[in-house]
């Protein structure tokens, strides 16, 4: 998948899981640029891009995305 | 709202969670507060997320403690300052198979594990005693789902040493605890876990990464599931289905097909499943949901049809049978009313799209469950858990029979030239006396139901409850109601407190299922013998306008109370002095607790 449309559909699923029109996400993005990005809202975040893209990440990769250009990069490769 | 109801999209309920609450809270509508604990052994926030979205679209706001991380033990044996100023109306335990200490192993004995087993179950009974004792209320507490692997493969569920076979022992002393004690709930995660798929629920990655005992994806399926058996405790469950039938009981369309062409019985795949769904549409009246048609058809061939001899249902099974051609809708509403049940309370059934839209825009608040082909008809209603069954009252398990009884009243009320003459027929025994504890729970659910025969409307929590239960001050009072056609319950509730020789009513309650039985005079009989015994020697009531209760308006008058005064909104007070007090029940046979108790 081509990495403008991976941003497209990323930014959609923030703005839906966050409630917030507001936010566009870029690879610098991490969660302390988005207020209500804690822990406990990581772990829908991470079920909600996982459902947008029909992929499956491992606990590796969950655990070692350092910010959301990492994620996207992951998910360009990996989803058709 | 349709998006949380059954079958919903998990998946977006879990991306939209923040939207939908926005619009939930947003619809203006009043809904009943409650406060809940959650006492996890893992992380709840999600499900208490979901929990709030379902219990929001059943007309419950919810407040909510959660304890800290897996701090579900310490939290109930050694409740914080918080905690019990949170005074919690129900207490949610979270626990699952992460929370057994001790595992049997291979090198145990039997009687080593059967030990483990008492020590463990200690430790769980413990807790709910503790809680029961604080808070006085509800509590629905987990079942275990099976573990996600099997150390000895197929032989794990039968050899003692197995997880599996340890937990459904375990499940086992769960359900005999539940048994015996009234207002405590298993929330079956064990069937939900099943049916979603242990496989994926059981993904340990969750646990490992946020202890989570089950997969994200699988939360809401969870909470729903909860949210039924709360609702349910708060009475939000439905009580009537109202069934079409062409299409819907049956295959085909018998004004065209004829009683011969419709599918129904042992014939096809098709119309075995008809069949079947007709067997599970006839269990559900067992569980005391009303029956109900709703149909555009003649009416005749709707009993025709309805009279198939390969069918499991008959007309009889149904109250209301409302074949017609009139609006569904309106269909609806008249069914409401002449059950005297409000609309909302209403499940209705149709396998067509367009009448589905129709009653859904029109009926606010009743249920339109999706009836897509008839192989999913029994799955959508039955995981909807709208007739969700909690052991609070043992009256949903009579309604039908209630019903019935008071079909056969009325007949033999009709058979009698004086209603004296028919209510000495009744052979009614009553037995009116102090609060005992195995009808606190009905009495203090009777108060908070009871709108249209309550000169006060004054509601009390379980705790409040208590207190009146086991103080000086008050005189009180139940009565429950047997005739010869049926045991009607706990029906009728007084409390009064004392303030010298002066008695002030704070509650006068009645069920309308025993109207105009006398029931009412017999209690004031045993209030007035009571209130002697006490010194009393004025009774002062009181009434308070509502909505509701008009009914009441002059009950203390039909009493012989005189009225004292009135003011401008209608709040009247009256008064009954006990000298040469005459007792005024004549029909009902009046026994005490010695009568229960001796039983």
């Amino acid at each position: 998948m081509d990495i403008k449309t991976v941003y497209a559909r990323l930014n959609k699923v923030f703005r839906d899981v966050f409630d917030d029109n507001s936010i566009s996400v870029t690879p610098k993005t991490t969660a302390n640029d988005i207020e209500d990005w804690d822990s406990l809202e990581h772990i829908t975040l991470m079920n909600a891009v996982q459902k947008e893209f029909k992929v499956k990440f491992t606990m590796k990769e969950i655990s070692s995305m350092k910010n959301v250009g990492e994620m996207a990069n992951i998910i360009a490769e990996r989803a058709k | 709202m349709k998006e949380l109801e059954y079958p919903f999209d998990s998946e977006y309920i879990i991306k939209k969670r923040k939207s939908l609450k926005r619009q939930l809270l947003a619809d203006g509508s009043k809904r009943l507060k409650k406060k809940i604990a959650v006492f996890g052994g893992s992380t709840t926030n999600d499900i208490v997320v979901y929990l709030d979205l379902f219990l929001l679209d059943q007309g419950i706001e919810a407040e909510f403690y959660q304890s800290e991380y897996a701090q579900y033990w310490q939290d109930a044996m050694f409740p914080s300052e918080e905690l019990l100023n949170f005074a919690p109306d129900m207490v949610f335990i979270h626990t699952t198979n992460r929370n057994i200490l001790n595992y049997p192993t291979t090198a145990d004995s039997r009687e080593q594990v059967d030990k483990m087993l008492e020590a463990e179950m200690d430790k769980f009974r413990q807790m709910w005693e503790k809680i029961k004792e604080t808070y006085h209320c509800p509590i629905i507490q987990n079942n275990f789902e099976m573990p996600f692997y099997r150390l000895m493969g197929n032989k794990d569920c039968s050899d003692y040493r197995g997880r599996l076979n340890y937990l459904t022992r375990l499940n086992e002393e769960f359900y005999k605890y539940a048994e015996n004690n009234e207002g405590f709930y298993i929330n079956d995660i064990n069937y939900i876990s099943a049916s979603f798929g242990l496989r994926q629920w059981s993904d340990p990655s969750y646990w490992n990464m946020y202890k989570y005992a089950m997969c994200v994806d699988a939360i809401p399926e969870f909470s729903f599931n909860l949210a039924n058996i709360i609702k349910s405790v708060y009475g939000k469950n439905k009580k009537a289905l109202a069934l079409d039938l062409d299409n819907t009981l049956w295959g085909g369309v018998v004004g065209d097909d004829g009683v011969d062409g419709i599918q129904i019985g042992q014939e096809t795949g098709v119309s075995q499943s008809y069949y079947e769904f007709q067997n599970y549409v006839k269990s559900l009246k067992s569980l005391g949901v009303i029956l109900t048609v709703c149909s555009k058809n003649d009416h005749e061939n709707a009993i025709a049809g309805l009279n198939h001899p390969e069918g499991a249902l008959k007309p009889d099974d149904f109250i209301i049978i409302k074949a017609n051609w009139e609006n569904k809708d309106r269909n609806i509403l008249e069914t409401a009313r002449e059950l005297n049940i409000m609309p909302d309370a209403i499940v209705f059934a149709d396998d067509n799209p367009a009448e589905r839209e129709i009653v859904r825009a029109q009926v606010s608040g009743v249920a339109v469950p999706e009836m897509d082909s008839v192989e999913n008809y029994i799955i959508n209603l039955d995981r909807g858990g709208y007739f969700e069954v909690t052991n609070f009252s043992a009256d949903d398990l009579k309604r039908n029979e209630m019903y019935k009884a008071n079909a056969e009243r009325m007949a033999q009320q009709a058979s009698f030239a004086d209603y004296g003459e028919y209510l000495k027929s009744l052979e009614m025994t009553a037995v009116i006396d102090d609060f005992i504890p195995v009808y606190l729970q009905r009495i203090t659910q009777l108060t908070n139901k009871s709108n249209q025969f309550n000169v006060t409307t004054k509601r009390y929590t379980p705790t409040e409850m208590e207190e009146v239960a086991e103080s000086g001050e008050y005189i009180r009072l139940y009565g429950k109601l047997i005739d010869k056609f049926g045991d009607n319950g706990v029906v009728s509730v007084v409390i009064g407190h004392k303030s010298g020789e002066v008695l002030d009513m704070d509650l006068w309650i009645m069920s309308c299922r025993v109207l105009k039985r006398d029931m009412e005079f017999a209690m004031l009989d045993r209030l007035a013998e009571r209130s002697k015994a006490a010194g009393i020697k004025t009774i002062k009531g009181y009434y308070y306008p509502t909505a509701k209760n008009k009914m009441v308006k002059d009950l203390y008058g039909t009493f012989g109370f005189t009225k004292v005064s009135e003011d401008d909104e209608g709040n009247s007070v009256w008064e009954l002095s006990l000298d040469g007090y005459e007792p005024k029940n004549r029909f009902i046979r009046v026994e005490d607790n010695s009568s229960i108790i001796n039983n």
